[in-house]
């Protein structure tokens, strides 16, 4: 504890019960652990020297960031100290001749945007974007919905400085991108907190576009619009963005956005292009053509960025809404091959009405990335029970399909029990020596992503050949 | 001396049979890996080697999933042939490194060394377009990662650790690619000068300017320097005219190309070389000018990735000792900026740290990530000489 003070100093190490409750949970709040401590340090050094105590004395540790995770990658170990990173937000800097940003971890990711200016542009928007932290962003590989045309936060990371479990500070990539050997920024971007601690982040931005279109179409149904989807991509298109919302969701997010959406659509695809002004005129035309032929009763093309606000509204406000309609929702992420989209969503359809729960859709449909929300009455004995089985009957469904139990919002505790779904032991080993490769004594995260607990042994050293042998000198006998 | 016996050359027809190779290898030798056999003077010489692992009959494509933009292959699959079979549906792998005189380069290879050619501009290297892998690891097993779809976070993103790890990790045997669309026309522009600053603020304009090229790239040889750039889409013309314009702006000599692909088969070539050697440069975009100075005093012609960052220098036929002290001066004038060092004679490589790597601080967390993976060290064991 002492050392935690000198890493932190006294109003930076949380130990009070009641403000520990604080952060017992991330944005999932079914699963709840109190820590012993909560170290929040406010340079790298303070994070290094938390993690080097922990390291000395066995102690697990937790990153946090803004605490928004979806999957549980947050929650602490009880008895355990969280590592909240939210006092190092500083952006370091903004350098535009090279379109780099160098921040720290507790940015926001909004903040990052900002700091890109006008002319440039940080394409990962998660939904959380205006309090979730690119430290989060950089452990969840966090998407959004522009990330079918411009990808994931793992696409523009390109140097990290991160504490290793060991308390080790070391420094990957920079401006200077394909250094030799490993990618490891690759394999610790999306690793959810298990690697290590970033503390520092190096970002690549792009040009701002210069045009943005904006338009929303109405169907009848999500197969509809499922078709629409698949014939805007296969036309060559990549758009922005390509949100779709099914009549439940326009229903329940009228009552919140007051979008004007009408109310007896069976499905709103938002469709957003972006890029040069030539290139958004031919293709939005394309896609207002794709959009009436495709069968929309109606089809808005934002004229301003107030109508484009509009739009969006609708989309931003679902989650939200869901609690107007339901004591209480679970949301789930999966992918699917979008291919699947319209015959997968009438199963998950089927299942619902199986459970007896009603299952409102909007998701990512450029990459085939579902956001089942689940509906159920935690008042009802038995529903929240049934509300979990059928989020995990459609994972399964999600994984027939060639898909993925998650697009973005990670495995955390949430989904380390589905993960032997897609992945067999030997891929699961795989893992597990990476992990051990960072962190033999298995102190950072633990209890996240991998299935079932392990140790890492003891590695032999490499057998190589000594020089001598290999010259021919001497022979191994 | 007799002559080196020939090194077995083993070429598995399934993934087991693969890995099988891989563990039966005999504790402390060395297991080579081979693709299409273009890149395998990349790297320092791999030591105590035993058995050569050949790709060529794992060369099935398994899946293209045309509606979807994926593609599954074995890493056997030559570029070119992935290419053309996508061509005819309009789609592409948006991946045009060198691939040999004989279109010899498989995917699996161009991974294992992340080579990228200019698209890598607007796509990205390899590491940004798998989407899964399989790996053969040297203890028998056949491990995957990742999946076939576009969006995925679930374990660890494996397939970007194997992309650029050269064959030092496991062996490739499959991967899932995102593949996009073939733009329906392209129009390239190239601008002149002999002045470094005015072609690197020419890169400069273009690289911020909201025309979402397909590639950017620069030239130099003998006191001259060209900016590329490939403009795309159905406004191709009206997109390269914007770009001329910026190019004249900046003061060079702007023209459009005629023949669109010439001028970037030349780019493509300028990363390799048959004699001397060719240093890559990774440096900061706002050095271009340092970089293409110091090309000149050392005699090297230059084709880089301007917005990246990253450029080839060839250093032209010379004697080795003469080679040896290029680099180590490259290396000295350029620095902070990573050099490796690719192409070289065999010679050269074996007293160079062709990597680097031997100075850099994550070593010590490589060797770790290698222990693990590959514990007995059979995997092209010493191609990073001694740093891993």
């Amino acid at each position: 504890m002492r050392s935690l003070r000198d890493a932190c100093g006294a109003d930076g190490v949380v130990t009070d019960s009641g403000s520990l409750r604080t952060y017992e949970s991330d944005g999932l709040t079914q699963y709840a652990a109190t820590p012993a401590a909560v170290a929040i340090p406010d340079t790298a050094e303070g994070v290094q020297a938390v993690v080097r105590a922990c390291h000395q004395e066995g102690v697990p540790w937790v990153a946090r960031g803004a605490g928004t995770g979806l999957s549980g990658g947050a929650l602490p170990v009880a008895d355990g100290v969280l590592i909240v990173l939210a006092r190092l937000r500083r952006v370091l800097e903004v350098d535009l001749a090279n379109r780099c940003l160098v921040v720290e971890p507790g940015v926001t990711n909004v903040d990052v945007g900002r700091a890109a200016g006008d002319g440039h542009l940080y394409p990962p928007d998660p939904s959380s974007q205006i309090v979730c932290s690119i430290g989060g962003n950089v452990a969840e590989n966090s998407g959004g919905p522009r990330c079918f045309k411009y990808g994931f936060t793992t696409n523009y990371v390109i140097g990290l400085e991160v504490v290793l479990p060991d308390g080790e500070l070391v420094r990957l990539g920079g401006k200077e991108v394909d250094s030799p050997g490993y990618d490891l920024i690759g394999v610790i971007v999306g690793s959810e907190g298990t690697l290590g601690v970033v503390t520092k982040v190096w970002l690549r931005i792009v040009p701002a576009p210069e045009e943005t279109v904006t338009m929303v179409g109405f169907f009848g149904s999500v197969a509809e619009a499922g078709d629409v989807v698949s014939e805007i991509v296969a036309s060559g298109t990549v758009p922005a963005a390509i949100e779709l919302m099914d009549k439940l969701t326009i229903e329940a997010t009228e009552e919140v956005a007051h979008a004007g959406y009408p109310q007896d659509a069976g499905a709103a695809l938002i469709v957003e292009l972006d890029g040069p002004r030539e290139e958004c005129d031919h293709k939005g035309a394309g896609v207002h053509e794709a959009m009436k032929r495709g069968g929309a009763a109606e089809v808005w093309r934002a004229a301003d960025a107030a109508e484009r606000d509009r739009i969006w509204k609708a989309r931003k406000a679902a989650f939200a809404a869901m609690g107007r309609i339901s004591p209480s929702y679970y949301v789930q992420d999966g992918v699917v091959p979008r291919t699947r989209l319209a015959e997968i969503l009438a199963r998950i359809g089927s299942l619902g009405e199986d459970a007896g729960l009603r299952v409102a859709n909007v998701f990512h449909a450029g990459d085939g990335n579902l956001h089942p929300l689940i509906c159920f009455d935690p008042e009802r004995p038995g529903e929240a029970e049934r509300a979990e089985e059928l989020a995990g009957m459609i994972l399964e469904v999600c994984i027939e399909s060639g898909g993925s139990i998650t697009g973005e919002h990670g495995v955390g505790v949430d989904k380390k029990a589905h993960m032997p779904l897609m992945f067999d032991e030997p891929d699961l080993d795989a893992f597990h020596r990476v992990r051990c490769a960072f962190d033999p004594a298995g102190l950072a995260n633990p209890g996240k992503v991998m299935p079932t607990p392990r140790l890492c042994g003891e590695v032999p050293g490499p057998a190589r050949r000594h020089p001598l042998e290999r010259d021919g000198v001497i022979e191994r006998i | 001396m007799s002559p080196a016996p020939a090194i077995p050359e083993l070429a598995p027809e399934s993934y087991d049979e693969a890995a099988e190779m891989l563990r039966d290898t005999p504790s402390g030798a060395g297991v080579r890996f081979r693709g299409g056999g273009t890149k395998l003077g990349w790297g320092q010489p791999v030591r105590d080697v035993d058995r050569e692992l050949s790709t060529t009959r794992l060369d099935t494509v398994l899946e293209h999933n045309e509606g979807d933009f994926t593609v599954i292959v074995q890493a056997g699959v030559r570029l070119a042939d992935l290419q053309a079979a996508l061509r005819s549906k309009g789609q592409r792998l948006a991946l045009d490194p060198p691939i040999g005189e004989g279109s010899e380069a498989t995917i699996g290879g161009i991974a294992a060394c992340a080579d990228a050619g200019p698209l890598r501009h607007r796509y990205g290297s390899p590491r940004e377009l798998i989407l899964g892998s399989a790996v053969a690891l040297s203890n028998g097993a056949v491990a995957r990662s990742g999946g076939k779809v576009i969006k995925n976070v679930a374990g660890y993103d494996l397939g970007k650790l194997y992309a650029g790890s050269f064959g030092t990790l496991g062996l490739i045997l499959e991967l899932a690619l995102r593949l996009h669309p073939l733009p329906p026309r392209t129009v390239t522009v190239l601008g002149r000068s002999a002045d470094p600053d005015r072609i690197a603020a020419a890169a400069r304009a273009l690289a911020d300017a909201p025309l979402e090229p397909e590639a950017l790239d620069v030239r130099w040889i003998g006191g001259e320097g060209a900016v590329l750039v490939m403009l795309a889409g159905d406004a191709a013309e009206a997109l390269a005219t914007r770009a001329r314009s910026l190019l004249d702006d900046a003061g060079l000599e702007a023209e459009t190309a005629d023949d669109g692909d010439a001028p970037w088969a030349t780019q493509r070539a300028g990363q390799r070389s048959a004699e001397g050697a060719v240093a890559k440069v990774s440096a900061t975009a706002t050095r271009l000018p340092d970089v293409l100075r110091a090309a000149e005093r050392h005699g090297a012609a230059v084709v880089g990735r301007a917005a990246h960052g990253v450029s080839w220098m060839k250093l032209g036929p010379r004697s080795d000792a003469e080679l040896v002290e290029s680099v180590a001066s490259l290396r000295r004038e350029l620095a902070p900026s990573p050099c490796a060092v690719l192409d070289a004679p065999e010679a050269i490589r074996e007293r160079i740290d062709a990597f680097g790597l031997e100075a850099a601080p994550e070593r010590a967390l490589m060797s770790s990530v290698k222990n693990r993976l590959d514990p007995l060290d059979g995997c092209n064991p010493g191609l990073f000489g001694e740093a891993l």
